[in-house]
């Protein structure tokens, strides 16, 4: 094809529609435009968690006050999870890359509901705003992102606007399920079969089901929860003769899968980079398709085994436990093939690449550490400990984190026409690698030790793993810093790329314009051979 | 593994090391092997990648041979863990109430104390009472933990401890402001020693030196209920108003909604102990604080006056 610079051949990123300036963005319907509102707010509010991250480990540095008081450190580690959860992993990859590039890498011009599309961030910033406004008027919740009955009824501080925003929230998730769920259905390419579809669609797939079956689930909990607080109904709070534990099913059953509405577009995300660097076929192609599907499945009937030691009948428990260590095996089956994809391949080591593999890494950690959460007799010891704390960042930091920054990596020169300094993304890397691992690591020891989460002070026998944690979250919050300011220098100042396959992709994307035109192609793709047919 | 002092310690420690094994064993061979590839297939060494078939053996088989290890795990798992919910007919039981933010040890015979004494290789019964809001009890040197909930039947758990010696108790269930600092000891007496303090008549009323500085036992009172986790002694608010300096002034409070001026005296701390809601100090907020009647008695609020006053001085 010719560089023409025909009308046709316009940009997303420069495309002149009804609105200029930033009307033309927030008010746009192109899934790219949407795509990247999600990615700037994530940005901005995953910078804001962080840092509260990062103050939370001062604090923990040494024993007593260190840097802040105990109401303080609980509000911290309360906005910390209600934003990482809520705002960033439950969106996530779909919101992200799923916006951008779920369309192109079927051959679609759009998703299938791009009204309902821009409806969603619009939620997803209400949501936001609301969550926000519990900052601002009456002081900050202090219950914890899960808002255990019944101290979430008796706390003074401010729970409400916190509920109420999360159940927004989750209007934002279902919406974009639906929108996925559908675009999936109705708008392949032609040719482009169940199975000749790339492995990120299918997990976005996946996952899409989750959110529209699971997510109802704590809209409806966390309004009962609003009724309790607000006309003391008495459904969880025992004071009024409810029951506590049947609030926690009732979280989990959603938070639960919650957990593979996080992680599955991630594991799609790294099925597409591990076949490009490596320039192989995805091994087991089929076998990660199942065992997405199989997660999507199994995973809600887990909830329990967060529950191991809450007072629930010994039955339940051991199906529980039975049923955890079934779900683990889909995830190891996809490690086995990453892996496998590596072999005999030609290795090309980008940035993308080590995101990549380090991915695998640290999620055979939380993984594996999982297995020790999985059991019960192991359970009843580490459970509410920082060993569950180390645990679920290595799954959902490094897990979904570390695959962010691959498919951001990867996608980059697609999405905004431009390339970020190699050099300055592997150092990023390195430190942020380094300073994750120094950071979580010594929690799986502090917890075998005993030492209780969302713990603001502690026995000085828990000082060492401490200092060496504090000291890798200041590590890892300079290797963030280097990635996020390279990026954003890069989507501005970086050198400017029209290749259309710097990588060597097979996937669709790597076909269209870079970056992509309004609608993505002059003419839909027919699509003949299988994804990842390297020669 | 860490300090391990009870009979449920070897089944979960055999768990943890069942386990951990098989998961180091993995996690050091795929890297090893990711390592490997990327030193010998990276694109300087293979500038040309060679295509291979899936295999449907090797997939079937990197099935199986986890499901088979993730069996033994949910196994040994089962057998470490199912004594802990088989508590024995025969044993000593002691109930254990949690409040915001502290434990009490309540015993058959009436005895309450702030730390929990207990005989060596005997089975002890712990029956778990939240007052408030969740709380969990968790012995990390004996493996258990189990939530308390406010309002559940049958809430309790239990263990043998086999060697003498005190180990911590920490609330492990994130119940508010001072969580951290809800922990208690637990201390593991040989038998005749446990039984001797146990049947002990000079400790079931309030020990009295004729000699005794009442501040001193006052002081000695208001650390075993955990009273300073919400009223500091140097002036600071924390969730209750200050204990230091206070003694003796008029104080503003909020009765039924209207101000009054209050002398802090004898009756005032009585009441604000029985009845914490009917008078809240100016700037802080009521239902904060459960009635500590019939666990502190009106003998033991003498010697706690006796140490405010001292506060003053």
């Amino acid at each position: 094809m010719s560089e023409t610079t025909s009308s046709k051949h316009v940009s997303f990123l420069q495309y002149k529609g009804k609105y200029k300036g930033i009307l033309g963005w927030i008010l746009s319907t192109d899934h790219k435009r949407v795509g990247l509102l999600y990615l700037y707010t994530m940005l901005v509010f995953f910078s804001l968690a962080a840092i509260l991250g990062l103050l939370m480990k001062l604090q923990l540095i040494a024993p007593g006050y260190t840097i802040m008081g105990p109401q303080t450190y609980n509000a911290m580690f309360t906005v910390h999870g209600i934003i990482m959860i809520f705002i960033i992993v439950v969106p996530g990859l779909p919101a992200v890359f799923g916006n951008f590039f779920l369309p192109i890498m079927i051959g679609a011009k759009d998703v299938a509901f791009p009204r309902l599309n821009l409806a969603s961030w619009w939620i997803y910033v209400i949501g936001i705003l609301v969550v926000l406004t519990s900052q601002f008027v009456g002081g900050w919740p202090d219950t914890g992102w899960t808002f255990y009955a019944p101290y979430s009824f008796q706390t003074p501080a401010n729970v409400l606007p916190a509920l109420f925003g999360a159940f927004i929230l989750g209007f934002s998730s279902i919406l974009t399920g639906i929108n996925f769920v559908v675009t999936v259905h109705r708008m392949r390419a032609p040719g482009m079969s169940w199975f000749k579809m790339p492995l990120f669609p299918w997990t976005l797939y996946a996952t899409a089901w989750v959110q529209i079956l699971a997510t109802p689930v704590i809209g409806i909990t966390l309004l009962l929860t609003v009724m309790e607080r607000v006309l003391g109904v008495g459904v969880f709070d025992p004071a009024l003769g409810g029951d506590p534990i049947l609030y926690q099913h009732l979280f989990w059953i959603y938070s639960h899968p919650a957990v593979y509405i996080m992680i599955l577009p991630g594991m799609g995300a790294i099925s597409e980079i591990l076949p490009v660097f490596s320039q192989k076929r995805i091994y087991g192609y089929k076998a990660i398709v199942l065992s997405s599907l199989a997660i999507a499945f199994v995973g809600y009937f887990v909830w329990g085994h967060h529950m191991f030691t809450s007072g629930m009948s010994g039955r339940a428990l051991y199906a529980f436990s039975f049923l955890t260590f079934i779900v683990a095996i889909p995830s190891a089956i996809k490690v086995f093939n990453w892996v496998s994809t590596m072999y005999k391949g030609s290795l090309n080591l980008q940035t993308p690449f080590y995101w990549a593999t380090s991915f695998i890494f640290v999620f055979m950690i939380g993984g594996l550490t999982g297995l020790v959460l999985g059991s019960l007799a192991t359970n009843v010891h580490v459970h509410d400990t920082h060993f569950v704390v180390a645990h679920f960042h290595f799954i959902v930091f490094g897990g979904t984190g570390f695959s962010f920054m691959a498919a951001l990596h990867y996608w980059f020169p697609k999405m905004f026409g431009r390339m970020y300094d190699a050099n300055w993304a592997n150092t990023g890397w390195a430190v942020f690698f380094s300073g994750f691992l120094t950071l979580y690591l010594p929690m799986f020891y502090l917890g075998i030790q005993g030492m209780p989460r969302r713990y603001y002070d502690y026995l000085p026998e828990f000082h060492g793993g401490n200092i060496i944690s504090s000291l890798g979250a200041i590590l890892m919050i300079a290797g963030a810093m280097i990635i996020i300011v390279n990026l954003v220098r890069s989507s501005r100042h970086g050198q400017k790329t029209s290749d259309k396959n710097p990588w060597g992709g097979r996937t669709l994307e790597w076909e269209t314009d870079t970056p992509p035109t309004l609608e993505n192609w002059d003419e839909i793709p027919n699509v003949t051979e299988e994804p990842y047919e390297y020669k | 593994m860490i300090l391990g002092a009870s009979t449920f310690v070897e089944g979960v420690d055999f768990a943890f090391m069942f386990i951990l094994g098989i998961a180091f064993f993995f996690l050091i061979s795929i890297t090893a092997v990711m390592i490997f590839f990327i030193y010998r297939y990276n694109k300087k060494r293979n500038p040309k990648a060679t295509q291979v078939k899936d295999s449907t053996t090797l997939e079937i088989t990197w099935t199986v041979i986890p499901l088979i290890l993730v069996m033994g795990m949910f196994y040994y798992g089962y057998v470490g863990w199912i004594p802990m919910k088989k508590p024995p007919e025969e044993g000593v039981t002691i109930t254990s109430h949690a409040r915001m933010w502290s434990f009490s040890f309540e015993y058959e015979n009436g005895r309450v104390s702030d730390k929990l004494y207990v005989p060596v290789d005997t089975a002890v019964i712990i029956n778990l009472n939240a007052m408030d809001v969740l709380h969990a009890f968790y012995i990390p040197a004996f493996r258990i933990k189990e939530d308390m909930v406010p309002g559940l039947a049958n809430n309790r758990t239990w263990f043998e401890a086999t060697k003498t010696g005190s180990y911590s108790v920490f609330c492990a269930e994130y119940c508010g402001l001072q969580h951290s600092y809800m922990l208690s000891e637990v201390v593991v007496m040989e038998q005749d020693e446990f039984w001797e303090w146990y049947h002990d008549p000079d400790a079931m009323t309030l020990e009295v030196p004729d000699d005794a500085d009442p501040a001193i036992l006052g002081r000695q009172i208001i650390s075993s209920k955990g009273c300073t986790a919400c009223h500091s002694l140097d002036g600071s608010s924390l969730v209750g108003p200050t204990f230091a300096g206070r003694y003796g002034e008029t104080i503003t409070v909020i009765t039924d909604g209207q101000e009054r001026e209050v002398l802090y005296d004898e009756e005032y701390v009585k009441r604000s102990i029985y009845d914490p809601d009917y008078d809240i100090t100016e700037g802080f907020r009521p239902g904060q604080m459960l009635s500590y009647e019939g666990e502190i008695s009106e003998e033991e609020i003498e010697f706690i006056v006796a140490f405010l006053e001292s506060l003053n001085e």
